[in-house]
C-alpha cells in the first residue's frame, strides 16, 4: 500500500520563515516552530525546513531551531540547506532532523551520500536535486543545478538520481526550478522521469498553486509525496483540505485525526 | 524513570520528548546503572542492522538492554531497535543479533519500494495487546524501513506493503514497534502513553 505524504516546507533565514519566489524576493511568513506545530495539527506528514541562511552563525540558529521543534512537533522533520559535511547532518540529527537533506555539496562530492548514508543509514539521507529544463518543453531533458538554482552543474537530472541512488540517498526531493514560484503545478514530466528512474521515494516540489496540482503530481507524476509552501503559508488552504481533496480524488492519503 | 539508551546513533532525542510529552520522565543515558534503576527501558535504533549492533556492543548498553529483558521491567524497541533483538538480519547476514526474540529481519517484499517511508495503518492481528490500546482498529504511524522481522507468534499489529510486514510485537514485557512512535504524531503519543503507563504499574 502506498501512501502520499503531504509535506509544508518552510524557508529558513536565521530562525524567520521565508518564502522564496523563484528563490528570490523573500518575505517574511513567521515562526517556524509555530508553523511547525500548526502543520503538525492540520495533518502534515512531515515538516521540511529549508535552511537559505548564508553565514556560517545562522545555521547555528537553524540548529537551535530543529531543537525547539522536536520538543513540540511529533512527526518527522527533514532540514536542507548548507548542509556541507558528515558533521553538519549530525548536528541536525542530533537535535531531533529525522532527514537531512544535501545539494550543492553532494554534486560537488557525490561521495558525501556515501559517507552519510554509512554514518547514519540511508533513511536519513535526502539528495534535493534542483532541476531546470534543456531545450523546448517536452524535450524530457533536464539538468542539475546547485548553489539555490543558480549554478548549472552539467549533470543529467535522471542520472544524477540513479547516481544518488546507488550512493545510499534514501529519498529524492525533486524540485523543478521552472515550475517553483509559478503557481502553475509541477512539472509533471521531470516529476515522472525521476520517479521511474528510481526505486527510493521521490517528493515531487515547486509550482503548486491549487490542490490539484497535489493530486496531479501523485498520480500523474507518480511522485510518493508532495511538497508545497505558498498555498499552506498565506492561509489559501489547510493541509487537512489539500488531503480531503486528494482522497476524494482517488489519492490514498493518510486522513487527518 | 524511562532510560532511553543512547549508543550514539542517529536521532534519539525523538523518542526522549515523545516520552516526555506522553507523561514519562524519560531520559537519554548511556550509564548502564542508570539503565538498571529505571522502571523501563527504550532501544531506539536507526540505520543498518550490523553497525547499530556493533554501536551498541562497543558502548556496553547491550548487557544492559539484555539485563532489562531479563529483569521483566517494560522494555520497548523502536525501529532498529526493534530488529537488533532478532538472532539476525538479511541486512548483514555476519551480524548477530541479541536473540532475545526467534527468527530472523527479513528484506521487505520486492516490487515496492525500498526504503518503505511513509505513514501506513497498522492492523492489530490479537486483540489483547497492551501496546495497542486505545489506538484504534487500524491506526496509523509512520515507517522508514527496508527490512522487517519476520512474522512469529509474536507479532500484534502488521502493515500491508507488497504483503503483510510485521509492524508490532508484544511479549510479556518486551514489547517493539517497526514504526517509529515518536514520529507518528497523536496516534504515536498514545502508544507511547501506554508504555509510561505500564512503566508507572
Amino acid at each position: 500500500m502506498r501512501t502520499v505524504r503531504v509535506i509544508p516546507c518552510l524557508d529558513v533565514d536565521a530562525g524567520r520563515v521565508v518564502k522564496g519566489v523563484q528563490f528570490e524576493n523573500l518575505r517574511d511568513a513567521g515562526d517556524p516552530v509555530e508553523l511547525a506545530s500548526l502543520y503538525a495539527d492540520q495533518g502534515a506528514d512531515e515538516v521540511v525546513f529549508l535552511d537559505i541562511t548564508a553565514s556560517s552563525e545562522g545555521r547555528d540558529t537553524m540548529v537551535e531551531v530543529v531543537r525547539e521543534t522536536a520538543e513540540q512537533v511529533f512527526i518527522p522533520l527533514t532540514v536542507g540547506g548548507g548542509v556541507r559535511s558528515v558533521d553538519d547532518a549530525r548536528a541536525l540529527l542530533r537535535a531531533g532532523a529525522e532527514k537531512v537533506g544535501v545539494n550543492s555539496a553532494a554534486v560537488a562530492d557525490p561521495a558525501l551520500i556515501r559517507r552519510m548514508a554509512e554514518e547514519f543509514g540511508s533513511q536519513c539521507v535526502v539528495v534535493s536535486l534542483d532541476a531546470r529544463r534543456v531545450g523546448p518543453q517536452g524535450s524530457g531533458r533536464y539538468e542539475v543545478y546547485t548553489h539555490g538554482g543558480r549554478n548549472p552543474s552539467g549533470i543529467d537530472a535522471v542520472s544524477w538520481a540513479r547516481i544518488c541512488e546507488r550512493l545510499g540517498a534514501g529519498e529524492i526531493l525533486l524540485t523543478s526550478m521552472d515550475a517553483d514560484g509559478g503557481q502553475a503545478g509541477f512539472d509533471l514530466g521531470l516529476t515522472r522521469l525521476v520517479a521511474d528512474a528510481c526505486r527510493i521515494p521521490v517528493v515531487a516540489s515547486g509550482g503548486v498553486g491549487r490542490l490539484q496540482d497535489l493530486v496531479d503530481g501523485a498520480l500523474q507524476g507518480g511522485a510518493d509525496a508532495v511538497l508545497a509552501a505558498s498555498i499552506f503559508h498565506y492561509g489559501r488552504h489547510t493541509v487537512a483540505e489539500a488531503k480531503a481533496y486528494m482522497a476524494e480524488r482517488g489519492v490514498l492519503v493518510r486522513p487527518v485525526e | 524513570m524511562i532510560a532511553v539508551l543512547d549508543y550514539g546513533i542517529g536521532n534519539l532525542r525523538s523518542a526522549e520528548k515523545a516520552l516526555q510529552r506522553a507523561g514519562g520522565d524519560a531520559r537519554l543515558t548511556s550509564d548502564p546503572e542508570e539503565a538498571a534503576a529505571a522502571e523501563g527501558v527504550v532501544l531506539p535504533g536507526v540505520g543498518a542492522f550490523g553497525r547499530c549492533l556493533g554501536a551498541l556492543r562497543a558502548s556496553g548498553l547491550d548487557r544492559a538492554a539484555l539485563a532489562a529483558v531479563e529483569s521483566g521491567k517494560p522494555f520497548m524497541g523502536i525501529c532498529v531497535g526493534m530488529q537488533m533483538l532478532y538472532e539476525s538480519s538479511e541486512e548483514d547476514p555476519e551480524a548477530r543479533g541479541l536473540a532475545v526474540l526467534p527468527g530472523r529481519v527479513v528484506r521487505l517484499p520486492e516490487g515496492e519500494k525500498h526504503p518503505q517511508m511513509q505513514w501506513n495503518q497498522v492492523h492489530a492481528v490479537r486483540d489483547d495487546s497492551r501496546l495497542l490500546q486505545g489506538c484504534g482498529p487500524a491506526p496509523w504511524f509512520y515507517f522508514v524501513h527496508s527490512y522487517a522481522p519476520e512474522i512469529s507468534e509474536a507479532v500484534v499489529a502488521t502493515c500491508d506493503y507488497g504483503g503483510p510486514v510485521t509492524a508490532a510485537v508484544e511479549t510479556g514485557n518486551v514489547w517493539a514497534t517497526q514504526f517509529h512512535p515518536e514520529k507518528s504524531g497523536p496516534a504515536g503519543l498514545r502508544l507511547l502513553g501506554n508504555f509510561v503507563v505500564a512503566c508507572a504499574a
